[in-house]
């Protein structure tokens, strides 16, 4: 029983960087009602921004912000640079382009920062919480910025004129022309705003990593897992799922044995699978109910 | 009366297929125009095409400024409302949230509250549902608040598809009463476009007959109403 | 397959006599072509080093596994970012059968053709219900899972693991082996595997079974009103697509003499993608060009700076989307087309 309440709370802590993911994940759906195969790269290219902003010797503190607001801007201009141009063609086009970005970035990952793993400092340090506890202050630090993160979102999207209008250019973008809802605009800020929380995402994840640039494909692997289970079009689903994942995850490896400690990943594609099978609006997803 | 829209050889095609072919009419300020058609005459491509949200050649006026090379958003921004076909909603929001995108071009104030509530003195069904998911409206309940949402802007001008569109009769009786109400109340100048020609007729100062993506006759909606040999020929009541 | 004008990348459908016109002209242009393509494959392993050889034989693997994929995509409307997993079960059967169970290498072909039929149509049946960004996200958690799937431990007694499998390449046989060396003989054994995979592709296109895969494609509610059974047809697209990508790795273990696990990356779903999107969806023959593409292009680019092969990949990718989306194919159709405007 020790041991399966260790698993747990120890899962609940990588947890919390598949839910920092899902919820960029769930981000980019609201606003294209698209997944970006590209958005783990992206996040991890942000990451290499923070590293070297960190390497140049800024504090902590400033980098962080910092490297929100070049992720933000990176985002925004991705969309209106690659993707504007197509915004009308049909969905491979779309994937495509999402597979050459993720080319690109992690190309050029490599091309600039090389190959070899980089460590990257934690801001809450790297002990246990407490003595003897199964959860370090890192992973607490982490999902509290989630948390955070979680309702600064949740606020936008309930409260603010702009958080509505994105969810009326996501649900229906012809009516929201016909308020006048800049849609495509709309559109660009979400790239902008997922793009920001990847590159939360990012660099909270690179201390438990490490840096080099493929740390992001299991990573968006799990991410997509949880934002599937939690529901695609519910930010806070996706941050339970994501926190299940990393449980189910944690579980598995050691009551499963042939899953063993390292071979997680078909955990995450039986997760994805099962999920759209069973129940495709995710646990907290909304359906949409439509009378015609 | 001055008009509020005057619309010059407005062309319009969806890739090959012509749906428009060179269409003049005008919109009386503070009166209500009707365009009557069969089904793919080119009525709802008409109101697409003042909107901005086809392709489209021409000249269209909207008090006295050309709008037919700006974009949806802005032409919205200047007091256009459109209640489109098949509704709008956004099914996935509750009602409230769709009065309020209504006013999204308003700056944010009070009288959006109010106009909230105004709109659920014209309609009492919506506040019943106010927090309700849009999707779970009837259909007659999703165009009142389609008619509503689009009051939300203060429109100059109203643009309505088929507003009696798969609707029961006495919905279709009641949703009439009330955009004479908004005609008296309110003074904006109101666009229908019906297939239901005794209906719109009705309520219209003004008719214009659409056939093939061109205009066939034009001329006071009373007129129209009495005359045999239209009303056999083409509205076939 | 001049119709494939109206394919998934959403062009305008062309008027069906322009279409039936263009395919009289186009395949008797076709069947020169193949014809010129043939006889200078049949005369390429004899005037040509041995790696070169090497690396043409491997064209034709992937130009098969493209093919594959292009059939699902381009007839079918679905798509996949996991068909390496289907590409390397086909390697894994033939490196298992070969060198555990002493199966001539020719028989491992059909075995694996007919194994990930089924390993496809299993998969396809859940993804039936999977459309659009739902189906990629599955195939892509699939394409990431692959490596993984491949080292489980339950599974390492077959295939060797981390380790992997090496495979003895085998002689041409039949007293041929006086002519040819292993390598050309390798390549021709692809090369008439290749062409027959071809010719079925051209007949499954053009079948009952085809035109309503297409009918699928363009409009899945007419067709099932029409009574197509589009769960049965979509997972049988799925298998028939599997079948043709899992022989071409069956084929490419053979040549490469080796599998293990991290050959089947999800960098080799995203080459077969990359190859379909450059070929050209719904075109046939663009997968052989999609795949010089992707076994040649990438040296290139590392010579030009090395570690800058995928930012190379990413750029080619956007600019097929931005100027010529319906690929290759596309592009030499309109060429075709303004050269006959101007005679």
């Amino acid at each position: 029983m020790d041991l399966f309440i260790q698993q747990v709370v120890s899962g609940f802590a990588t947890g919390g960087i598949y839910a920092c993911m899902a919820l960029s994940v769930v981000m980019i759906y609201q606003a294209i009602h698209h997944l970006n195969f590209a958005q783990g790269e992206m996040a991890m290219f942000s990451t290499y921004i923070a590293w070297q902003l960190l390497a140049w010797g800024l504090p902590y503190w400033a980098v962080f912000p910092l490297v929100i607001a070049i992720s933000f801007v990176g985002g925004f201009a991705v969309e209106r640079i690659v993707f504007k141009p197509i915004e009308n063609a049909p969905v491979l086009s779309h994937i495509v382009i999402f597979i050459a970005l993720f080319a690109i970035f992690n190309s050029f990952a490599g091309f600039i920062w090389d190959f070899t793993i980089k460590a990257v400092p934690s801001p809450f340090g790297d002990g246990p919480l407490y003595p003897g506890a199964p959860i370090g202050t890192h992973q607490a630090g982490m999902i509290g910025v989630t948390m955070v993160v979680l309702v600064m979102l949740w606020a936008f999207f309930r409260f603010t004129r702009m958080g509505l209008a994105m969810r009326a250019a996501a649900a229906n973008p012809d009516s929201a022309r016909l308020v006048g809802v800049k849609v495509s605009m709309m559109t660009a800020l979400g790239w902008g705003m997922a793009s920001a929380i990847g590159a939360v995402a990012g660099v909270l994840i690179a201390p438990v990593v490490f840096l080099e640039p493929n740390m992001m494909l299991s990573i968006l692997l799990y991410g997509f897992a949880g934002a599937v289970l939690g529901g695609l079009t519910s930010p806070a689903g996706a941050v339970l799922g994501g926190f299940l994942v990393g449980i189910i995850e944690n579980l598995a490896g050691t009551y499963i044995p042939v899953i063993g400690g390292e071979l997680k990943l078909p955990i995450a594609l039986f997760l994805i699978v099962a999920v759209l099978l069973i129940k495709p609006a995710g646990l907290l997803g909304r359906r949409t109910v439509q009378r015609v | 009366m001055s008009n509020i829209l005057e619309v010059r050889g407005l062309e319009a095609s969806y890739g090959d297929l012509t749906v428009l072919r060179g269409i003049d009419f005008d919109i009386a300020d503070g009166g209500v125009t009707t365009l009557l058609g069969a089904n793919g005459a080119g009525k709802t491509t008409t109101l697409r095409a003042i909107c901005g949200m086809i392709r489209r050649k021409g000249e269209i006026t909207f008090e006295g400024k050309r709008i037919d090379r700006m974009s949806t958003e802005n032409i919205v921004r200047l007091g256009v409302a459109q209640v489109p076909e098949g509704r709008g909603t956004f099914t996935t929001l509750t009602v409230e949230e769709n009065l309020q995108l209504g006013a999204m071009t308003r700056p944010n104030d009070k009288s959006i509250h109010e106009d909230i509530e105004k709109s659920f003195h014209f309609f009492p069904r919506l506040k019943e549902r106010r927090t309700q998911q849009a999707g779970t409206l009837s259909g007659g309940e999703q165009q009142m608040l389609a008619i509503a949402r689009a009051l939300m802007l203060r429109p100059k001008l109203m643009l309505l598809d088929e507003p009696s569109f798969g609707l029961a009769p006495l919905i279709t009786k009641q949703i009439f009463e009330i955009l004479a109400d908004v005609k008296r109340e309110a003074g904006v100048s109101m666009l229908i476009v019906e297939q239901n020609a005794s209906l719109a007729l009705g309520i219209a100062d003004h008719a214009y007959l659409i056939e093939t993506g061109s205009i066939v006759m034009s001329g006071e909606a009373k007129a129209i109403r009495e005359d045999e040999s239209v009303r056999a020929s083409y509205l076939g009541y | 397959m001049a119709t494939s004008e109206e394919n998934m990348t959403g062009g305008p459908a062309i008027p069906r006599a322009a279409a039936a016109s263009a395919k009289k002209s186009g395949s008797s242009l076709g069947t020169i072509v193949l014809a010129v393509l043939v006889i200078g494959a049949v005369i390429l392993p004899f005037a040509s080093k041995n790696f070169f050889i090497f690396q043409m034989t491997q064209v034709m693997v992937y130009a098969i596994a493209i093919l594959g994929l292009n059939l699902l995509t381009g007839i079918n409307g679905q798509f996949s970012l996991g068909h390496g997993a289907f590409y390397a079960v086909g390697a894994y059967t033939a490196a298992i059968l070969m060198e555990m169970q002493g199966v001539p290498y020719g028989w491992t072909i059909p075995i694996a053709g007919v194994l990930c039929f089924v390993a496809g149509f299993l998969f396809g049946l859940p993804a039936l219900r999977l459309e659009g960004v739902y189906l990629a996200l599955a195939t892509f958690a699939l394409a990431v899972a692959t490596p993984q799937l491949l080292k489980l431990s339950p599974f390492e007694h077959w295939t060797g693991g981390v380790q992997g499998i090496v495979i003895i390449k085998p002689d041409a046989p039949f007293g041929l082996d006086a002519v040819l060396n292993p390598d050309q003989w390798l390549y021709f054994f692809t090369l008439v595997i290749g062409l027959f995979l071809y010719w079925l592709a051209r007949n499954i296109v053009g079948s009952r079974t085809g035109r309503a895969l297409m009918a699928i494609r363009d409009n899945p509610i007419a067709a099932r009103s029409m009574g197509v059974n589009t769960a049965v047809y979509k997972a049988t697209a799925f298998g028939i697509s599997a079948m043709f990508t899992g022989v071409a790795g069956c084929l490419g273990a053979i040549v490469i003499q080796f599998v293990a696990p991290d050959s089947f990356t999800f960098a080799l779903s995203v080459a077969l993608l990359v190859g379909l999107v450059i070929g050209g969806v719904g075109w046939l023959p663009g997968a052989l060009l999609g795949a010089l593409f992707i076994v040649f292009i990438p040296n290139v680019a590392e010579d030009i700076s090395k570690g800058l092969a995928g930012a190379f990949y990413g750029f080619f990718l956007i600019a097929v989307i931005y100027l010529a989306p319906q690929g290759a194919g596309g592009l030499i159709r309109s060429g075709l087309a303004r050269v006959k405007r101007m005679l």
